[in-house]
């Protein structure tokens, strides 16, 4: 034993205990500190100074004046702001089952026997390659009205033409196809981790028990899951009241707010208007709904474990 | 067995192959369209393959604009990123795995929770003080606000959780002190989560669109997501070159992805996120 080592190990033995542990909460701290400042500095200050900002009214240049609650109240009568949040909420409610679904549907394809597994999976997850701008111009050139190829294909073999970007409920579809094809490779990859950590045993076992397919995996393959389908569920909540690349790019929250959400609401009103204040505003309604459904969902997920386990 | 066995078979390989091609379908348009000329995307037939290969839309493209400054920028902001990005994870994400320490749990679920924080919310904030902070204009204003990510420090702390404590105490034992396990035990054994770390750090920064749209006001200064979309904005529908330059800005990390997805895969997996 060295000299340091015995040392260390006569201080453990006697006095030193709390000694010990005080260095260990030192160190932590040291090895946590280039970290909490860089989240401290760059995302609670700015927090901080967006709360003072929404009770402000300004427009960014020179010092605002204090207006109270006035920002907060003028949300209560701004349809497009009510307009943003059912958008949000409507995108949030569609893509997040939906890619979650498919997500499971494909890791589950993907699990089974069948040739270029690892083709397919490449494939499937390429799209999380792929920048934000890039995926809604992608999207841009297959939903175009005039020139986009999906209508010239729906054309050549004899349907109708949809009208992609002039129609409400198009435009909208458009976004949640194009976040669908974004998103849904990233939901596959983490179901695949999840199923790889299934051990066949069981599904022998489930087998013998005279188990069909479909009862194997209502009753194996998604309760054994449960820890990816929370950490996907909170992710795709999270990602779908933040989008912005796509309504940006794709339609610009057109045509005639049928596709704007808070964010893009936000984007514009704080730096396009320059109304900063109101923009502060926006943004902390949209991240108080978000923590909220957070806080929800990790509570529930807790007591459900609770009384499973 | 095999009669069984052999229907869903084929009905598996179709539907993968039926999903594959919907997903690469975008990605092989948009090849077609950056290598189709001008004339042939007039008009109004779909041509699956274009009658003759150009490569005038990438001519077009670089010579109206800095795309070498703009793929230089990209290159330079998307690695001191993910540099810092993995060291500053990886020690914290070892303090919170296997350090003790008064209000831990409260410091890692307060650094959890800036994961449901939109940056457009702290963006007029943000712009203001990197205007003070005097990083206004230059690469630091984008590198060091995106550097402090909460979840690559979740996944660090995923990572290390899984190596056993045992082995940190007997090397403390042996005198070592933590900045030694560090170095000794924890980095040698985190060789995967460096390159989940690294590669997703790098891979978000350069496809990064919302901040640095804001930061990056000066032309000079743009990253390819940003002068992508102010192209767009010059060019409007002439998609030949819109989708050249799409393919100059998404190739490098489709190629990265094609040959790391392995060890992402892997790290993902072995971070204990199943």
């Amino acid at each position: 034993m060295t000299q340091a080592a015995s040392r260390a190990a006569a201080r453990g033995g006697t006095r030193a205990r709390p000694r010990h542990i005080r260095g260990e909460a030192r160190a932590a701290y040291v090895l946590l500190a280039p970290n909490l400042l860089l989240l401290g500095l760059f995302v609670f200050v700015p927090l901080v100074g967006a709360f003072v900002i929404s009770l402000q009214r300004t427009d960014g240049f020179g010092s605002g004046t204090f207006a109270g609650l006035d920002n907060y109240a003028r949300l209560l009568g701004d349809g497009l702001f009510w307009r943003s949040l059912i958008n949000t909420t409507a995108f949030t409610v569609l893509v997040t089952p939906l890619s979650m679904a498919l997500g499971l549907g494909a890791a589950v394809l993907l699990n089974s026997v069948l040739p270029a597994r690892g083709v397919f999976r490449s494939v499937l997850i390429l799209p999380m390659a792929i920048s934000g701008v890039a995926t809604a111009l992608l999207g841009v050139l297959v939903f175009d009205e005039n020139s986009g190829v999906l209508d010239k294909l729906l054309q050549s073999v004899g349907l109708p033409a949809v009208s992609w970007q002039s129609g409400s409920g198009a435009a909208f579809s458009s976004v949640v196809l194009v976040t669908l094809w974004w998103r849904v490779g990233f939901n596959m990859l983490i179901y695949l981790a999840g199923l790889q950590g299934i051990g066949p045993d069981l599904y022998e076992a489930a087998v013998l028990d005279g188990a069909g397919r479909w009862q194997q995996f209502r009753h194996l393959t998604v309760p054994l899951l449960g820890a990816s389908t929370f950490f996907l569920l909170i992710l795709n909540v999270i990602y779908s009241f933040q989008v912005f690349d796509i309504v940006f790019v794709l339609t610009g929250g057109g045509p005639r707010n049928a596709t704007s959400v808070l964010v893009t609401y936000a984007y514009e009103t704080g730096f396009d208007t320059r109304d900063q204040g109101y923009a502060a505003a926006i943004g902390m309604v949209l991240l108080v709904l978000a923590m909220a459904f957070t806080l929800v969902q990790w509570r529930t997920n807790r007591s459900r474990d609770e009384v499973g386990g | 067995m095999t009669r069984t066995r052999r229907g869903p078979y084929v009905v598996r390989l179709l539907a993968a192959v039926v999903v594959s091609l919907v997903v690469i379908f975008p990605l092989y348009w948009m090849v077609v369209v950056a290598l189709s000329s001008r004339s042939e995307l007039l008009g109004s037939a779909v041509r699956l393959w274009p009658r003759a290969l150009t490569t005038e839309n990438f001519a077009r493209v670089l010579s109206a604009f800095p795309v070498a400054t703009w793929f230089g920028n990209s290159v330079a902001i998307a690695l001191t990123t993910a540099i810092i990005t993995v060291v500053v994870n990886l020690l914290g994400g070892y303090a919170f795995a296997q350090l003790r320490f008064r209000g831990s749990n409260a410091l890692f679920l307060t650094a959890l929770a800036t994961l449901t924080l939109p940056v457009q919310v702290i963006m007029v904030a943000l712009f203001r003080l990197v205007t003070v902070l005097g990083l206004y204009g230059s690469y630091w204003a984008v590198i060091l606000p995106t550097a402090a990510s909460a979840f690559g420090l979740f996944l660090a702390r995923q990572f290390i959780l899984a190596i056993p404590r045992d082995l940190i105490e007997a090397a403390r034992i042996d005198g070592a002190g933590y900045f030694r396990v560090f170095t000794r035990i924890v980095l040698p054994m985190s060789k995967p989560l460096v390159a989940v770390l690294f590669f997703m750090s790098l891979l978000s920064t350069w496809n990064d669109f919302a901040w640095p749209l804001v930061a990056l006001q000066d032309n000079r200064l743009f990253t390819l997501p940003i002068g992508l979309l102010y192209l767009q904005g010059q060019f409007g529908p002439d998609y030949g070159a819109t989708m050249a330059f799409a393919l100059i800005n998404v190739t490098p990390m489709v190629v990265l992805f094609l040959v790391f997805q392995r060890y992402f895969v892997q790290g993902f997996a072995r971070s204990g996120l199943r």
